[in-house]
């Protein structure tokens, strides 16, 4: 089990540059961004071709973000230019770079195993700090060594640092008009900011650093699969989701560390479920819908139950002041 | 300042909708001029906001603002010259962003944005010092969300926003419509101190013509996308409401009258 969560910890922190992508389309802007599927496939298929060809790995993940922006820009161009509702033009989009994706790869899946990638070489790093030895030692008590715990630092590491960059990006002239335009079409375009380019632009980041984490998923998990972006979407919800209503969403900075927050509890949450006898692996898609309604729904109902139960208490004290008040009427009404 | 060319703007033409919005509108405001305009439902004042604002094209003329042709411009292009409050007090900000940040925005209104830091610090002692010109107590509550803001907060807030970047020409749509009656008269008076202190060239249309009366050097009627009356700085001053509605009965009545004689 500590190895399970363990690796759940790893791949969630991989899997939350993705998630802080869908929560930038999806939160920021207010659109509900289909691409993702295609895109977080994108940047594992570059990525994984390039490695194989022989091109540094950090080069061929650079490239694979840049591939996972122009994505993120056609969908932005399809939306605005092409005044296609959002929804459609992310379904479009996902469906075209299925091919795309199939056509860079070559065929269904590129194996990565025997390359040298950004994991390895991160790996040699690591192992060249010499950190292992005592962490190994503090964890060993517990009966539990893990191969490095270089790959669970340094990705963890690189998530906060990209919500650190997001954080002080939202802040700046151009990305407070990016949240504009998420929050207030008509007022934001009334201060002179071009929503049509803006639009384009937070989805090219947005499916950038979902390319990002595609590469950063290929590599870890030593291939790239046609198919490894399925789902991938709600994937990125449910962490947004999971992560606001257990860290709370107040102030960006809150909202993206939750965001990463969710991602590796989701991980955590999927591996937990997968250990119960009759769930196959199959079954993660059903259970990751199922996450994001409870996820969805839970809250709402507790507000509702917390509304119901305040107002009951208010009407009862008041009940409560109004009889006080009778009795000392009628206290008066006696002693006169 | 601002130019109005021989406007036209028709609706669903070629339909039996067919409606024209605007017909033969020339308008001319010189810099410092403020002008009201009132009408009915459907006289085309809306449709003549929307035509400087750029988010409607005339079909014919031309608009002219600060000596450029801004016809065709797109409307952000445009908004670099135009502060915009509407009615809808929810219009005119982020609801889900501070009352600095959503000044932060109107301060970039006429410049490029980049990647600068939204609120620095010198630009927050402005917005504080800019804030205080309301005297609502907003310049304490620079972190808190628009969304908890009241109306007739929010509503000062865009017409602050609005204009103190000091727009060519400030629109301003029936801003006090939406509000109860004692905000409305606050949103009024601030509307009289920030255009006088900044000499604002302005332009804005309400339905209350004591209003239109109280406020501006100008006044113009408008009814079936035309110009039906106009009254300057000196023929404003003697009008009253009574004066107005007689205006409007005559020339309406008239009108009829020479409608039907045209159909006979």
């Amino acid at each position: 089990m500590p190895t399970a969560i363990f690796g759940s910890i790893e791949a969630g922190a991989i899997y939350a540059l993705m998630a802080l992508g869908v929560y930038l389309s999806f939160r920021i802007l207010d659109f509900p961004d289909l691409t993702v599927d295609g895109s977080f496939v994108t940047g594992a298929a570059v990525a994984a071709v390039l490695i194989v060809g022989g091109t540094n790995p950090y080069v061929a993940t650079l490239l694979a973000v840049c591939a996972g922006f122009v994505a993120g820009c056609i969908t932005g161009l399809l939306h605005t230019k092409g005044k296609i509702n959002p929804l459609l033009s992310g379904i479009l989009m996902m469906i075209a770079l299925y091919s795309i994706n199939l056509r860079i790869m070559g065929k269904s899946n590129v194996p990565l195993l025997a390359e040298e990638t950004v994991i390895t070489k991160l790996t040699a790093f690591w192992q060249s700090l010499g950190l292992d030895k005592p962490l190994q030692a503090l964890s060993s008590v517990t009966g539990f060594e893990p191969k490095t715990w270089g790959i669970l630092f340094l990705m963890l590491i690189l998530a906060f640092v990209v919500k650190v960059i997001i954080d002080l990006f939202l802040k700046t002239d151009i990305g407070l008009a990016i949240r504009a335009t998420g929050n207030n079409e008509t007022m934001i375009r009334s201060f002179s900011a071009d929503t049509d380019l803006l639009k384009i632009m937070g989805l090219g980041i947005s499916n950038a650093l979902v390319a990002f984490s595609g590469a950063l998923i290929a590599q870890y998990n030593g291939f790239s699969d046609v198919g490894m972006g399925i789902g991938m979407i709600v994937i990125g919800l449910a962490s947004v989701i999971i992560g606001e209503a257990i860290f709370g969403a107040k102030t960006i900075v809150r909202a993206t560390l939750a965001v990463i927050g969710g991602a590796i509890l989701y991980r955590i949450i999927v591996t937990a479920a997968l250990r119960v006898d009759f769930l196959e692996a199959g079954d993660m898609k059903l259970i990751t819908a199922l996450i994001v309604v409870c996820a969805l729904i839970i809250p709402k109902v507790l507000e509702k139950q917390k509304e119901r139960q305040r107002k009951k208490r208010r009407v009862l004290q008041s009940k409560q002041t109004t009889y006080e008040g009778g009795e000392q009427l009628a206290a008066i009404k006696t002693d006169s | 300042m601002l130019q109005l060319k021989q406007i036209h703007k028709i609706f669903n033409e070629g339909t039996p909708d067919e409606k024209i919005a605007l017909q033969r509108m020339d308008l001319h405001l010189k810099p410092g001029d403020f002008m009201t305009v009132i009408g009915s439902n459907g006289a085309g004042k809306s449709t003549l906001m929307n035509l400087i604002s750029g988010k409607m094209i005339p079909d014919v003329g031309e608009v002219v603002i600060d000596g450029k042709d801004v016809t065709m411009a797109k409307e952000h292009k445009r908004s670099r010259l135009i502060g915009r409050v509407f009615q809808d007090p929810m219009a005119g900000t982020a609801p889900a962003m501070t009352i600095e940040e959503n000044l932060a925005i109107a301060y970039s209104r006429t410049t490029s944005r980049g990647f600068k830091k939204g609120v620095s610090k010198t630009r927050r002692s402005f917005f504080q010092e800019k804030l205080e010109s309301l005297h609502l107590g907003l310049e304490n509550r620079l972190q808190a969300k628009v969304g908890f803001l009241s109306g007739g907060e929010r509503q000062a807030l865009s017409l602050l926003m609005a204009t103190f970047t000091e727009p060519k020409i400030l629109l301003l749509d029936e801003h006090t419509a939406a509000l109860d009656p004692a905000r409305a008269e606050l949103i009024t008076a601030l509307t009289k101190e920030i255009v006088q202190s900044y000499q604002l060239t302005t332009l804005m249309v309400t339905h209350n013509m004591q209003q239109a009366l109280d406020l501006g050097n100008r006044l113009i009627m408008m009814d079936k996308g035309q110009l039906i009356f106009q009254a300057n700085e000196e023929q404003k001053e003697n009008l009253t409401v009574e004066k107005l509605l007689a205006e409007f009965q005559r020339i309406r009545g008239e009108k009829m009258s020479s409608d039907k004689a045209v159909l006979i």
